[in-house]
């Protein structure tokens, strides 16, 4: 459906050009919600504006249901007024001197397709419904709350029933009630109509709870492509480990390989086992990642494998969850464990790390 | 004053009457200053209109009948239709240019346009009545060299261009406040969340369609403010409808004010009834301007934050826009100093040619520096921009701190006197004060004190702008942790808060110095033999056809203009301050 190519942008600054997307490459299928996560500065929000059309990016090609949008070589350069594009901006840009109704209609007046009234009319009052904003069509824009802009916002993006629909960190000026409750809504819509969708978040949260497909970016290039729980549970760098949820992360050296993509790990907690998706031989320096929820807490030495003792060294309590840190020697290791887990400070643990969830990251430093 | 009702100030927590006798006795001063300035001349303006003149024979009596011979006379339909044509038609050329200018620069790739922002702030620099005259050197029937370069290549004597029309002054002086469009516009499009037009460009509207129904939609309470600014600018404008409007027999309200009294015998009556009317057209034009204002800023409740600029590709077109800045940039700037560079290296006035090019001189610049009225007006234009400056700055930090900062019932009264001397045409607050102090004799009249009371009183509203300014920036707990360290209130104004003001009294400051050394229009009726300003003498310059004496003079004055500038700009990049 969506289709983008070694995209590289850049943008001039007084210090002379600076890289924002390098080498971007992905694909998003029919009907698909695709997600650009990463840290502010990363090229997500170059991406996505180069798909739109809004930006003109150095080099690469970009292609819709077909269509080549943009492609460097054959210099193709479509205006983003005409390539079908919905999109909702993060501060939603709701114009000020039109109406609900006008607002959301202006997509069909403007465009190339020559609509009667009544037409019009019922295309804006169905997609203005399918937000929940019908009852407000006829108020003024400046009228509204920050959660009804975003369903405008949102009903104007789909009223001209886009090929693709682009949301530009649309949650990010919303309270955190609004946005739990929007993402839900977001999802229904999405499922609902049908769109494909590439989402644009530094919220890895929202990123998870939303997408079919996650690219995670740093530094202007795409470094892990998966399904949310790919991202979570097998990271592929420290990079992604680290930005994705909460972990713990380990140097170690690899011990002796233990078959099928599982390794003897040497760490300063004893020996682990771990695995990896890379090939890893003896020798190798590599992180261990491991999330909080994955490190089992017990006051009793539990069965298997991987178990160390150490010491409680401070707790904080979260309602449904007590963090735990733990210190294993020198190592401070974090966990999470239910509240019914009350060992005091001071006294000691035991810890267990499933295999499965112990995750070995092989050749990159960051 | 009631001493409860303000808010308790550090004066309130100390024992010592002498400081609470300072603090009123300086508030008071500046308030009663403040009403004194801005009351007086309005007030006695109106009281003269309704009276004949007072002569030794007979003591003055009320009449109508100034009015009457203003509003009876078919001249008076005429000043009329005359002063709308002239003042709509600036305001509509300033502002089509300013804003097409305006959106060029901001919202297009058009090449070197962060030059060009700088280029086209220059003519902001020229006084009105310099820029007026270049234009007369370039485009006057008898001695404008666009004429003569015409005519002499097409060998005919054909005249192409006269300023001496309605539509040569429309021209001249919307060129001149076209900047000024172009800064209000630039400040409009920058405020505006460019993501309200991309969304649009992403609903399928083109480029047009996005300017006219979201740009320009968006824009329009800007505008019309815009236009009113101008209409405004341009109803009492004098340099121009004066040079270039009387000589052709094309009388605007300003020119026939100048001209009533200049007649003999002089009729104030007669100018003030001009000069209520003019007073009326301007307030009306302000008053709308402040209630749009206030309306317009339900469209900017929407705004994002940290914007990306956005820029439209226009392809090809932008070579087209980047010559239109270039016209624009030999239009404003570089045709009217050339001119005046060179006629001020003449020893007569020439149309620039290769036998011209033989006789250059600087014989014009030592005709000025040895004349005896120079270092004389020099003198006084200093003394006045300073002073000027410097007393406004400081009675209307006082004027905001209690505007701002206390409670005192009736604040915005006084933030509404001191803020009335705008809509006085410079040439109207010249009568007016030049009326009263003719009546009442307190030693002033003929003296450079009256000039500086014109000066004070008509720049007051803009020391008001920038103290509000800084003023609301200071939070209240700076003062007060002052004043709970046992401060008096003078301590806390003279130790805290004008420190904490520099950077706004600054940039005021300096903005007041340039309109200063500017100034024409109230001067030219207060002025004396022996109270010239610079402005003046360029003026009598005009007057005894010394032009490229006055371009020499006119060259100085703008160097000086320039230097003063450059230092408001490094004064305020030092201190963080924005060009208001």
């Amino acid at each position: 459906m969506l289709s983008v190519r070694r995209l590289n942008t850049q943008y001039e600054t007084d210090d002379g050009p600076v890289r924002a997307a390098r080498d971007v490459a992905f694909e998003v299928p029919e009907g698909k919600l695709f997600t650009l996560l990463g840290p502010s500065g990363c090229g997500k929000t170059t991406t996505l504006r180069s798909i739109a059309g809004l930006e003109r990016p150095k080099s690469g090609e970009i292609t819709l249901g077909g269509r080549t949008v943009y492609s460097s070589a054959r210099r193709i350069f479509m205006a983003p007024n005409e390539r079908n594009i919905g999109m909702v901006f993060q501060s939603y840009a709701i114009w000020p001197h039109m109406s609900v109704f006008e607002n959301a209609a202006f997509p069909l007046k403007v465009g190339q397709r020559k609509l009667s009234e009544a037409e019009i009319r019922d295309k804006v009052m169905r997609v203005l419904g399918i937000v929940d904003m019908d009852a407000l069509w006829d108020r003024p824009a400046t009228n509204l709350s920050g959660g009804q802009q975003q369903r405008l916002a949102l009903a104007r993006a789909l009223v001209m029933e886009p090929l693709l629909l682009l949301l530009d960190e649309p949650m990010s000026n919303l309270d955190a009630k609004l946005r739990e409750r929007m993402r839900f809504e977001l999802k229904r819509i999405q499922r609902d109509t049908g769109v494909t969708t590439v989402y644009v978040t530094h919220d890895q949260a929202e990123a998870l709870a939303l997408s079919h497909e996650v690219a995670v970016m740093n530094e202007g290039s795409i470094v892990q492509v998966g399904t949310p729980r790919e991202i979570y549970e097998r990271p592929r760098s420290r990079f992604v480990a680290d930005f994705i949820g909460r972990t713990n992360l380990l140097e170690a050296k690899v011990v002796a390989a233990d078959g099928a993509g599982h390794y003897r790990l040497g760490t300063a907690l004893g020996e682990l086992h771990g695995l990896s998706v890379d090939a890893l031989k003896a020798g190798d320096a590599v992180a261990l990642s491991v999330r909080p929820e994955d490190i089992e807490l017990s006051e009793t030495r539990p069965d298997g494998a991987n178990v160390c003792t150490g010491t409680v060294s401070a707790k904080v309590f979260l309602g449904d969850t007590v963090d735990f840190q733990v210190a294993v020697g020198a190592t401070l290791l974090l966990a999470t464990a239910h509240p019914t887990l009350r060992t005091p400070v001071g006294d000691p643990i035991y810890l267990r790390i499933s295999t499965e969830k112990c995750v070995a990251l092989a050749g990159d430093k960051k | 004053m009631n001493h409860a009702s303000v808010a308790p100030g550090p004066s309130s927590l100390r024992p010592h009457p002498s400081s609470l006798d300072l603090k009123w006795v300086i508030l008071g001063l500046c308030v009663a200053l403040v009403a004194y300035l801005a009351v007086i001349p309005l007030g006695f303006l109106l009281w003269q209109s309704f009276f004949t003149p007072h002569t030794a024979a007979k003591p003055a009596v009320f009449t109508l009948g100034n009015y009457a011979a203003a509003y009876s006379s078919v001249q008076t339909a005429k000043l009329f239709a005359n002063s709308l044509v002239f003042a709509v038609g600036t305001a509509a050329f300033s502002l089509v240019t300013g804003t097409a200018l305006a959106w060029m620069n901001e919202r297009t790739n058009t090449p070197f346009k962060r030059l060009f922002f700088g280029l086209a702030l220059v003519p902001l620099i020229i006084p009105g009545i310099l820029f007026t005259i270049s234009w007369i050197m370039l485009a006057s029937p008898k001695i404008g060299i666009f004429n003569l370069l015409l005519q002499q290549g097409f060998r005919t004597d054909y005249v192409f261009f006269n300023v001496y029309t309605m539509w040569g002054m429309i021209w001249v002086d919307g060129l001149h406040y076209s900047p000024m469009a172009f800064l209000l516009m630039t400040a409009a499009f920058r405020s505006m969340d460019p993501a309200l037009e991309e969304s649009a460009a992403m609903s399928g509207a083109n480029l047009w369609q996005v300017l006219r129904r979201v740009t320009l939609a968006l824009a329009w309470p800007a505008i019309f403010a815009t236009l009113l600014i101008l209409f405004v600018r341009a109803i009492e404008s004098f340099e121009v409808p004066a040079l270039l409007g009387m000589p052709a027999g094309i009388f605007v309200f300003t020119s026939a004010i100048y001209e009533a009294i200049h007649r003999y015998p002089s009729q104030i009556g007669l100018a003030s009834a001009y000069g209520v009317t003019l007073l009326l057209l301007t307030s009306a034009g302000v008053w709308f301007q402040s209630r749009l204002s206030a309306s317009g800023q339900r469209y900017s409740t929407v705004t994002g934050k940290g914007f990306r600029p956005r820029r439209i590709d226009l392809g090809r077109w932008r070579y087209l826009t980047a010559a239109i800045f270039i016209a624009y940039f030999l239009l404003i700037v570089a045709a009217p100093l050339f001119i005046l560079v060179w006629s001020s290296i003449q020893k007569y006035y020439s149309v620039p040619s290769a036998a011209a090019l033989a006789n250059l001189t600087l014989d014009p610049y030592r005709f000025i520096l040895e004349h005896p009225a120079f270092l004389r007006s020099i003198w006084n234009s200093l003394v006045l921009c300073v002073g000027s400056a410097t007393i406004i700055m400081l009675v209307t930090s006082v004027i905001c701190w209690m505007v701002v900062k206390t409670k005192i019932p009736g604040r915005w009264l006084l933030d509404n006197l001191a803020s009335l001397p705008i809509v006085f045409p410079g040439l109207v607050l010249g009568l007016a004060i030049m009326v009263f102090y003719l009546n009442v004799n307190v030693g002033i009249y003929g003296t450079i004190w009256i000039l500086l009371l014109a000066y004070v009183t008509r720049f007051m509203p803009y020391g008001i702008r920038y103290n509000t300014a800084s003023m609301i920036q200071i939070h209240k707990e700076l003062e007060e942790s002052a004043a709970m360290s046992g401060a008096s209130w003078f301590a806390v104004f003279v130790r805290v808060i004008l420190p904490l003001l520099k950077p706004g009294l600054l940039a005021g400051w300096i903005y007041i110095a340039i309109v200063s050394l500017r100034e024409l229009s109230s001067s030219i009726l207060l002025y004396s033999p022996g109270t010239e300003v610079v402005s003046i003498m360029i003026w009598e310059l005009w007057e005894n056809g010394q032009y490229v004496e006055l371009s020499a003079l006119g060259v100085m004055l703008i160097i000086l203009l320039f230097v003063m500038v450059m230092l408001a700009q490094l004064a305020g990049s030092r201190y963080g301050v924005r060009e208001a």
